[in-house]
């Protein structure tokens, strides 16, 4: 089968597939899957607002993706996003709450991002270290650090960050100093009139990281030994590259960037921290690298995809009262479960027509 | 009734844009031994594997016996009474003889009576063939060569008529080979049909009745082998006449580059895989490693370049101890970096990451290498010069600088890996199994760069369990066994059956 059709024709097919299921499942509880499905779309893409909004949620799920694609180039299937953006929620709020009165935003944002940074980076060190120097499985590891990383926050939120008086489990609202400008108040400062969604300027950095990353994975040195480690151990051992320095390293550098979500979520929109402000961006992120192959390119559009998902998602149920959050979710599963576990389901029917065409 | 026990004809067999099998047709007689040789890559194993099973042939036919048959699995195959020994054995390691050639032939709900009737079946196909394997021996702590006759027996035990044998004495010493010829004549005897594929021309000529002859995908002779010899086989291997020695002046060896000093190595249970080593390699000099695979020739290698750890003893490198170098750097890295390049004996496993295109194998373990990168990232124009450098010096075949690796020849791999590591300019160059599933034609080419490098004043330890290649190649020659040095002769001095005897580990 050509390379082409299977970056195409296979993905659009599992698609699909998904579809079909979810509007075979919207039609048993009594919705037209058709009307259903346009209301989706428009939902996501039909207004600037929608797609602002479909934007919003796409930059955390490429970061996340590009999280478990560094990951998975060294051979790792990082499955603790999640707790990582955790971790690094609470270096953000740390950093916000200690100086939002005293820095200029100039300095505090840069500052709340490398929080971010170190403290993902931080949480995904230790399941790399345990995997690299003592041989616990990373993905064992990185769940249990899941778990460890939610109760933290629980904790953290609930008895030391909680705003006083307040009976809500969040901090306090973060001070301007540490917001980051959405992408419709840059816009009105140029001149150009937007609708106010909370896309904001962490989205462009998430179009960067996908540059950077192809550049660091394919044409660098280091994502030379990190490739090298990921297809072949004993190949890397062989060439005098250092196997448990790269897993930790590229560990490290997959927190890091789980720690954007944080960023993204934190001072793009909410501005303050509230216990489940994660929300699942980490699991995405491995449906969104998986279905995007670990590619940048594949990344971004399969983040557009949840994105839009999510956005669409919300609208429907505010539309249509039997579709609930539980049934996005339910569809986002179907999606992961066509486009990553079943992948290769229609590849034997898909390669045996290319055979025969070419045969002709 | 006809008497071909098998019939091949027209068989095709394509991967993607590899012709692996193009139009093969062959007889092979009842009750014979017959051949099947070519170079690697010439499509004898895709061709078994269809006989077996394993692949299915775009076109063509086979028949069974006279009657055509459709195969399309393995089961299908063992039920027309088609055995295959592989070449990796296919055994549980910590069951013994018995237990393994029941696996999945197990017979009726409970193991007991499967297993006495087996006991039965096999000692009397034992007596027929003196094949002398214990039922009741744990098969991990049998040899190979006795390995090998447990998955014969396995074949048997499952009515095979026809036996396909896949380079069956890779593995074996000269005196192992020949019992399992004698094995083998056997069969023959008790009217079974022997499909022996091998590279190795004396086989051929000691043992089969007849041979068929394979290059690039086609058969380019079906042969008598009463009515040819050697050198006719190899012309028709290759399609051209080769040298299968090389021509290699005599020449005085300069100052010791390599001395090495009461190495010892001891694995976790405590055997001991290197013993005691004392050898030199000096500067201009090939020095050869005979034995049989397994006796610490591999862990030689890998603690000479830096990929294990020694347990005692002293690495002499230009005259330092490599040992005592304090390096934060894998041992690898510095010693590569120190001037030793290595050719692993298992390319594809360790020599090169066979999804990466050729131009990132150029540069496996040179990677940190100044001249083709700058400021961390690599120049694409100076890795794909790099690498088309190689294909023209080395003749790499295809071409294409931007091909996965994989996707090579067994030979043209080999070239990649030997090209990067003579790019590097060594003092000192460790090469295990430099041929070791490489055709013909390339081991010339492989054998003449070797020469070249050592007359240039370049050190070289090379390890091969190919005799041919060791007396053709080294200056001196060693022999392990049993992670101990059981004898050095000077080249001029050698011939196999004194080098098989030290081998087995007889020493002078």
């Amino acid at each position: 089968m050509p390379r082409w059709a299977q970056l195409t024709v296979l993905p659009a097919l599992n698609l699909l597939a998904a579809l079909l299921v979810t509007g075979f499942v919207t039609w048993m509880i009594g919705e037209d899957p058709w009307e259903c499905l346009q209301l989706l779309v428009s939902g996501a893409f039909g207004s600037g607002e929608g797609i602002g909004y479909t934007l919003f949620y796409t930059t955390g799920f490429i970061f996340t993706g590009l999280a478990v694609a560094t990951a998975f180039h060294a051979g790792l299937f990082n499955i603790g996003g999640e707790g990582q953006a955790y971790l690094a929620g609470l270096g953000v709020t740390l950093v916000v709450l200690a100086f939002d009165h005293t820095l200029p935003q100039i300095v505090l944002v840069p500052l709340c991002i490398l929080a971010a940074m170190g403290f993902g980076a931080a949480w995904a060190f230790i399941p790399g270290w345990l995997q690299a120097k003592r041989g616990s499985h990373i993905v064992v590891t990185t769940i249990m650090f899941n778990f460890i990383a939610y109760s933290l926050m629980l904790y953290l939120i609930g008895h030391h960050l909680i705003e006083a008086g307040s009976q809500n489990p969040t901090t306090r609202e973060f001070g301007q100093a540490s917001w980051i400008p959405a992408i419709h108040q840059v816009a009105a400062g140029m001149g150009i009139s937007l609708p106010s969604t909370p896309l904001n300027l962490t989205f462009v950095m998430a179009l960067l990281a996908c540059g950077l990353f192809y550049l660091l994975v394919w044409h660098s040195r280091w994502g030379f030994q990190l490739r090298t480690v990921g297809v072949n151990e004993s190949a890397a051992r062989y060439a005098g590259i250092n196997v448990s320095k790269t897993i930790i390293l590229a560990m490290c550098v997959s927190g890091a960037l789980s720690g954007f979500a944080a960023i993204n979520e934190l001072l793009g929109s909410t501005h303050r921290m509230n216990v489940s402000f994660t929300n699942g961006v980490g699991f995405v992120g491995i449906a969104v690298a998986l279905m995007g192959r670990n590619h940048p390119v594949g990344i971004i559009l399969s983040a557009l995809l949840f994105g839009g998902l999510t956005q669409g998602g919300l609208e429907l149920s505010f539309e249509k009262p039997v579709i609930t959050r539980e049934m996005i979710i339910f569809i986002q599963g179907l999606i992961i479960l066509f486009c990553g576990a079943l992948e290769n389901l229609f590849e034997p029917f898909i390669a045996g027509l290319f055979k025969r065409k070419e045969d002709k | 009734m006809t008497d071909f026990a098998i019939e091949l004809n027209g068989i095709c067999k394509r991967f993607g844009a590899v012709q692996a099998n193009r139009d093969v047709s062959m007889n092979i007689a009842k009750g014979s031994i017959h051949g099947i040789i070519g170079e690697n890559g010439a499509g004898k194993s895709t061709l078994m594997s269809i006989l077996y099973g394993y692949y299915h042939a775009d076109s063509g036919s086979i028949a069974v016996d006279g009657k055509t048959v459709r195969i399309r699995n393995s089961q299908e195959a063992i039920r027309l009474g088609i055995g295959m020994v592989h070449q990796h054995f296919m055994l549980v390691d910590n069951f013994t003889v018995l237990e393994n050639i029941v696996l999945g032939a197990e017979g009726g709900l409970l193991l007991k009576d499967g297993m006495a009737k087996a006991r039965e079946h096999l000692q009397a196909l034992n007596r027929d063939y003196s094949l002398e394997v214990d039922p009741d021996a744990i098969v991990g702590e049998l040899g190979v060569g006795l390995q090998q006759r447990v998955e014969i027996l396995k074949a048997l035990y499952r009515g095979a008529d026809v036996l396909i044998l896949d380079e069956p004495t890779a593995v074996l010493t000269p005196q192992e080979a020949d019992h399992l010829f004698c094995i083998l004549r056997a069969l023959r005897e008790q009217g079974k049909t022997v499909i022996l594929i091998t590279h190795k021309l004396r086989e051929v000529m000691d043992i089969t009745d007849a041979v068929s002859v394979m290059r690039a995908g086609t058969v380019v002779g079906n042969v008598r082998t009463a009515d040819v010899d050697k050198e006719k086989l190899a012309d028709l291997m290759v399609g051209r006449k080769v040298t299968l020695k090389v021509d290699k002046a005599e020449r005085a060896p300069g100052a010791a580059v390599l001395d090495v000093r009461q190495l010892c190595l001891t694995d976790a249970r405590g055997v001991k895989l290197l013993d005691d080593l004392n050898f030199q390699v000096r500067a201009g000099e090939i020095v050869g490693i005979a034995g049989v695979s397994g006796n610490g020739q591999s862990e030689l290698l890998e603690v000479l370049a830096g990929m294990l750890e020694p347990t005692s003893g002293e690495i002499r490198y230009q005259g330092a101890d490599l040992l005592q170098e304090k390096s934060s750097q894998p041992r690898a890295a510095l010693y590569r970096k120190k001037g030793i390049a290595h050719v692993p004996e298992d390319r594809s496993r360790e020599g090169l990451v066979k999804s990466f295109p050729m131009f990132e194998n150029a540069i496996l373990g040179y990677h940190d290498d100044k001249s083709v990168s700058k400021g961390g990232l690599y120049s694409r124009q100076a890795l794909l010069a790099r690498t088309r450098d190689f294909i023209r010096q080395f003749d790499i075949r295809p071409d294409n600088a931007q091909l996965r690796v994989g996707l090579l020849s067994g030979g043209n791999q080999q070239k990649v890996v030997l090209a990067r590591e003579i790019h590097a300019n060594p003092e000192l160059l460790l090469i295990g199994q430099p041929t070791r599933g490489v055709d013909i034609g390339a081991i010339e080419f492989i054998h003449k760069r070797l020469v070249e490098l050592r007359d240039a004043g370049k050190a070289i330890l090379l390890v091969s369990v190919e005799l041919e290649e060791i007396l053709a190649l080294s200056d001196r020659i060693l022999v392990m066994a049993g992670g101990q040095i059981s004898g050095e002769v000077a080249a001029r001095d050698a011939d196999t059956i004194s080098l098989g005897l030290l081998m087995g580990g007889h020493k002078h």
